[in-house]
C-alpha cells in the first residue's frame, strides 16, 4: 500500500529522486506489462541501476500498473503471478471507476443453456450446481411462457451482504457482489435472505476438489471451490480484470446477453459484439429489473420476451442426478 | 424478600426440617451414575453421527439449496424459546409478587440455563465450516442479526446462571454443614460456592439487591433473545417469514413451550424426589392457569399470523398457506394447532384437569407440539421462493431429514438433560432458605415481631426495607 502511494506522489515521478531498495524486492515484485505496481518505482530504479552496473545492460520497456513507462533489464523479467494476499486485496476492492451492468434480452433466449455450461466449466461446478440457471417462466395461465436466464442480480442494496455475520460476502466499488470462501462460515443466512435464490452451497466435496488442490484461491473466480461454503455468480470478475466479457455472455449463441459499464452507458452484446447505449437499449425495449419492488436495486436488467422469432419449445426434460 | 433472621430459632427449626426433605435427594447415588452413563452412551452415538457430517459435509443431511435451513435451526429456535421460561417465572411472576412461584423459580432457572447454553451449540452443528467459528469474533459485522443473537443468547445464559446460583448461596451454606457424608469434592464445592455465607444482614442485603437487579435486567434480555431469533427469519423477504409480528409471535410461543417444560420437570421432581409437600396440587393448579393464559395469548398471535395473509392471499403467501392448510404440511400443522394448543387450552380451563397427572400429559403434548411448530415455521417457507425452482435433482425439491441429521438433533436434548440432571442432583432443587423464611413469616406472626423479638442482628436499615 505504502509503495503504491509513493507512486502516485508527483515528487516521486522522477526516477532520479527515488530512494534505494533491495534487489530482492525487485526480483520478487516487478513483472512484465500489466504487472503490479506493488514493487513501485523505487525498486525499479534501484534494481535498474544495480543491474546496469552488473550485466550487459540490455533492457526492456515496461508499463507499470499506474501507467508509467519504465525500463528494466531483460534478463530480470518474469511472469507475474499474484499471491493470495494480492488476489484477496484487489478482489475485495474491485475495478476502479467501473459500474458493471448486465442486460438480458428474453426475446432472444431459446434455452440453449450454453451460458450455464460455460459458467459451470469455468467455476468447476456439477451440472446441477448453478451460478446461472435458465428457468421456464409463466406468470399466469393466459400469459406466454418464456425462458429466463437467472444470474446473481448483484444488487446495490444486497440483502445477502446485510445479513452476513463475517463480511464473507461483500459489495465491491464496481458493483459486483462477491463471496470469499476463505472466510465463509457456512451459516447460509445469505441463502435465506436472497429473494432470487441466486446462491448455492457446497453440501459435499466440490467436483474438482482433488484436481484443484494446492491452487491459489482466486476470489474473483471462486476457484478452488470449498466444501461447506457458499458459491454464486461473480459477473466473471476475473474476466473483467482481463478486459473480456463474462463466460456466460460470450458463450451465448443467441445474442441474449449484453454486458458493460454503466458509467460509460455502454453495453456490448456477447454474441454480435455490437456495443449499444445502455439507456437507449432499456428505453426502447421497456427494460425492467427482477422483483424491483423489494428494493434490492439489481444491476441486471431484463428486456421482455416480446416479438419472438421462434416458437417456445421446452424440449425433453433433463433429469438431474446427484453425483459425488 | 429475604430478611436477616438466621439467628431466629424458629428459622433454624424450619431449615432443619426442610433441608432434610430436600438435601436427601442431593447425592451421587447409583441412579445418578446409571442415568448419566446411559445419557453418555447415547451422546457418544450422536457424536459419532456428527463426525460423519464433519467428514463428508452437510450433504449427509436432507438440506439442499432449496431448503437450506431445517431441523437444526428448528431445534435452535425451540431451545431458545424454552429457555425463556426462566424469565417468565422468576421475573414476571416473581416481581409481581406471586409467592407460589418460590419453589418453582429454581426449576425454571435450571431449564433456562440448560436450554440457553445448548442453543449456541446447536448453531455450530448447522455450520458448514464449524472450524471457522472464530471468524464471528474476528470479522463480526454488527449489521447481521446473527451477531445480535450470539451476543444476547450468551448474556441471557450468563444472567440465568447467576439467577440460579445467587439465590442458592444460603442453601449451599446450609448444605455444606449438613451433608458431611457426601463425597469430599462436593463439600469442597459447596464451601467454595457458598462464598462465606453466614447470613449476616449485610450479606442478605447484598444478595437481595443483586437478585433484584438481575430479575429486572433479565426481562429485556429475554425479550431480546427471542425477538432477535425471530428476526433471523423476519428480515428475509420470504412468504411465511416476512411478518411484522414475528417478534411477539415467537415470544408468546416461547412462554408456552417453556411453561410446559417446567410442568414436566415439576411433576418429575415431585414424584422421584418425593416433594409432594413443597410442589403441591395448588402449585400445579396455579401453573396450569399460567399455561392456559400464555397458550391463549399464543392462539391470538396465531390467528393474526395466519388470518391476515390468508385474507389477502398474495401470490406466494397463498402458495405457502395452501401447503400448511391443505397441502403437504397440513397434518403436521393442524395436529400442532389442535392437539398442541386448542385442546390443551380447553382442558386447562377445566379445574379437574389442573391436577399433576393430567397436566403432565397435557404439557407433554404441548412441548412436543412446540418443537413441531418450530419445524413448521422454519421448513415450509423455503420450499416456494420468489422464482421457480427448476433443473435440480428431484430429491432436492422436498426436504426430508436424514437419520444422521436426526441423531445430531437429539444430541442437544441429551446434553440439556445432562445439565438438568447435574444441576438438580448435585445441588438443592428447591430453595431451602427461602422456603424456611417464608414459613417463618407466614406461620410465626408478623414480620416486625420476628425482627424485634428474635433477631439480634437487625438494623434500622433492614427494618426500613421491610416497611417499604
Amino acid at each position: 500500500m505504502s509503495e503504491k502511494k509513493k507512486n502516485e506522489d508527483p515528487e516521486d515521478s522522477k526516477i532520479d529522486e527515488i530512494v534505494e531498495s533491495s534487489r530482492r524486492d525487485f526480483l520478487k515484485k516487478v513483472g512484465i506489462v500489466g504487472a503490479a505496481s506493488v514493487a513501485g518505482a523505487a525498486a525499479v530504479y534501484s534494481g535498474y541501476r544495480y543491474e546496469k552496473a552488473k550485466s550487459t545492460g540490455e533492457t526492456i520497456k515496461v508499463l507499470t500498473e499506474d501507467n508509467r513507462l519504465v525500463e528494466i533489464p531483460k534478463d530480470q523479467v518474469k511472469d507475474y503471478k499474484p499471491d493470495l494476499k494480492v488476489l484477496q486485496t484487489r478482489g475485495r476492492e474491485g475495478i476502479k471507476g467501473k459500474k458493471w451492468a448486465m442486460v438480458i434480452d428474453l426475446s432472444r433466449c431459446r434455452n440453449a443453456r450454453k451460458c450455464v455450461e460455460a459458467c459451470q466449466g469455468a467455476h468447476h461446478l456439477r451440472p446441477y450446481e448453478y451460478h446461472i440457471n435458465t428457468l421456464v417462466m409463466q406468470e399466469s395461465k393466459n400469459t406466454p411462457a418464456y425462458f429466463m436466464p437467472k444470474t446473481c442480480q448483484h444488487c446495490d442494496n444486497p440483502p445477502c451482504v446485510s445479513v452476513c455475520p463475517v463480511d464473507a460476502t461483500f459489495k465491491r466499488q464496481d458493483g459486483i457482489v462477491l463471496i470469499d470462501n476463505e472466510r465463509c462460515i457456512g451459516c447460509r443466512f445469505c441463502m435465506a435472505a436472497c429473494p432470487y435464490s441466486a446462491r448455492m452451497f457446497h453440501w459435499q466435496e466440490p467436483m474438482n476438489a482433488e484436481a484443484d488442490q494446492g491452487k491459489e484461491y482466486n476470489i474473483e473466480l471462486n476457484v478452488p471451490q470449498k466444501k461447506g461454503t457458499i458459491s454464486k455468480c461473480l459477473f466473471s470478475a476475473d474476466r473483467l480484470r482481463e478486459d473480456s466479457l463474462p463466460y456466460c455472455v460470450s458463450a451465448c449463441p443467441n445474442g441474449v446477453f449484453y454486458f458493460g459499464d454503466e458509467n460509460e452507458n455502454a453495453v456490448t452484446n456477447g454474441t454480435t459484439k455490437e456495443t449499444v447505449m445502455l439507456s437507449e437499449l432499456l428505453e426502447k425495449n421497456a427494460g425492467y429489473r427482477l422483483l424491483d419492488e423489494l428494493g434490492t436495486k439489481p444491476r441486471v436488467y431484463y428486456l421482455p420476451a416480446k416479438n419472438r422469432i421462434f416458437d417456445f419449445n421446452q424440449g425433453p426434460a433433463t433429469e438431474y442426478k446427484e453425483t459425488t | 424478600m429475604t430478611t436477616s433472621h438466621s439467628g431466629s430459632t424458629r428459622y433454624r427449626e424450619r431449615v432443619d426440617l426442610i433441608s432434610q426433605d430436600i438435601l436427601r435427594n442431593v447425592s451421587i447415588n447409583k441412579g445418578f451414575i446409571l442415568w448419566m452413563g446411559f445419557l453418555t452412551v447415547l451422546l457418544l452415538a450422536c457424536l459419532f453421527a456428527y463426525t460423519i457430517q464433519l467428514r463428508k459435509g452437510l450433504g449427509v443431511t436432507g438440506l439442499r439449496d432449496i431448503t437450506s435451513w431445517g431441523m437444526y435451526i428448528a431445534n435452535f429456535v425451540f431451545f431458545v424459546a424454552t429457555s425463556l421460561v426462566g424469565m417468565l417465572i422468576s421475573s414476571v411472576l416473581g416481581l409481581i409478587g406471586f409467592k407460589w412461584v418460590k419453589p418453582i423459580a429454581r426449576i425454571a432457572e435450571i431449564i433456562a440455563v440448560a436450554f440457553a447454553s445448548i442453543a449456541g451449540i446447536i448453531i455450530i452443528s448447522d455450520m458448514g465450516r464449524p472450524d471457522r467459528l472464530p471468524n464471528v469474533f474476528l470479522y463480526g459485522r454488527i449489521q447481521s442479526p446473527i451477531l445480535w443473537d450470539v451476543t444476547v443468547v450468551t448474556t441471557y445464559f450468563l444472567v440465568s446462571l447467576m439467577l440460579w446460583f445467587i439465590p442458592m448461596i444460603p442453601d449451599l451454606a446450609i448444605a455444606k454443614t449438613r451433608l458431611k457424608d457426601r463425597p469430599a469434592f462436593l463439600i469442597k464445592a459447596y464451601e467454595l460456592l457458598s462464598i462465606n455465607w453466614i447470613g449476616h444482614e449485610k450479606q442478605v442485603k447484598t444478595l437481595n439487591q443483586a437478585v433484584r437487579i438481575l430479575l429486572i435486567l433479565i426481562v429485556p434480555l429475554a425479550f431480546a433473545i427471542h425477538t432477535v431469533t425471530s428476526w433471523l427469519f423476519a428480515v428475509t423477504p420470504r412468504a411465511g417469514w416476512d411478518s411484522s409480528i414475528f417478534g411477539p409471535y415467537f415470544i408468546s410461543g416461547a412462554f408456552v413451550s417453556g411453561t410446559s417444560a417446567v410442568i414436566i420437570a415439576m411433576f418429575f421432581y415431585r414424584k422421584s424426589y418425593k416433594l409432594e409437600k413443597y410442589l403441591t396440587d395448588d402449585h400445579f393448579e396455579k401453573i396450569g392457569r399460567v399455561l392456559a393464559l400464555v397458550s391463549i395469548i399464543y392462539i391470538y398471535f396465531n390467528i393474526n399470523e395466519f388470518l391476515v395473509p390468508g385474507y389477502k392471499l398474495k401470490t406466494l403467501d397463498a402458495v405457502h398457506l395452501e401447503e400448511l392448510f391443505v397441502g403437504h404440511y397440513a397434518p403436521l400443522f393442524w395436529g400442532v394447532q389442535i392437539l398442541g394448543l386448542v385442546i390443551p387450552v380447553i382442558l386447562l380451563l377445566l379445574k379437574q384437569f389442573r391436577k399433576p397427572l393430567p397436566m403432565v400429559v397435557i404439557a407433554s403434548f404441548v412441548l412436543a407440539a412446540s418443537w413441531l411448530k418450530r419445524y413448521i415455521i422454519v421448513v415450509p417457507s423455503q420450499a416456494h421462493p420468489n422464482l421457480p425452482v427448476q433443473n435440480f435433482p428431484v430429491q432436492w425439491m422436498v426436504y426430508k431429514p436424514t437419520l444422521i441429521e436426526i441423531a445430531i438433533s437429539i444430541a442437544p436434548v441429551i446434553l440439556a438433560l445432562m445439565i438438568i440432571t447435574i444441576l438438580s442432583k448435585l445441588f438443592p432443587v428447591l430453595p431451602i432458605h427461602e422456603l424456611a423464611e417464608e414459613d417463618v413469616l407466614d406461620g410465626g406472626g408478623n414480620v416486625t415481631d420476628l425482627i424485634n423479638g428474635h433477631d439480634s442482628g437487625v438494623t434500622l436499615e433492614n427494618k426500613k426495607e421491610n416497611n417499604n
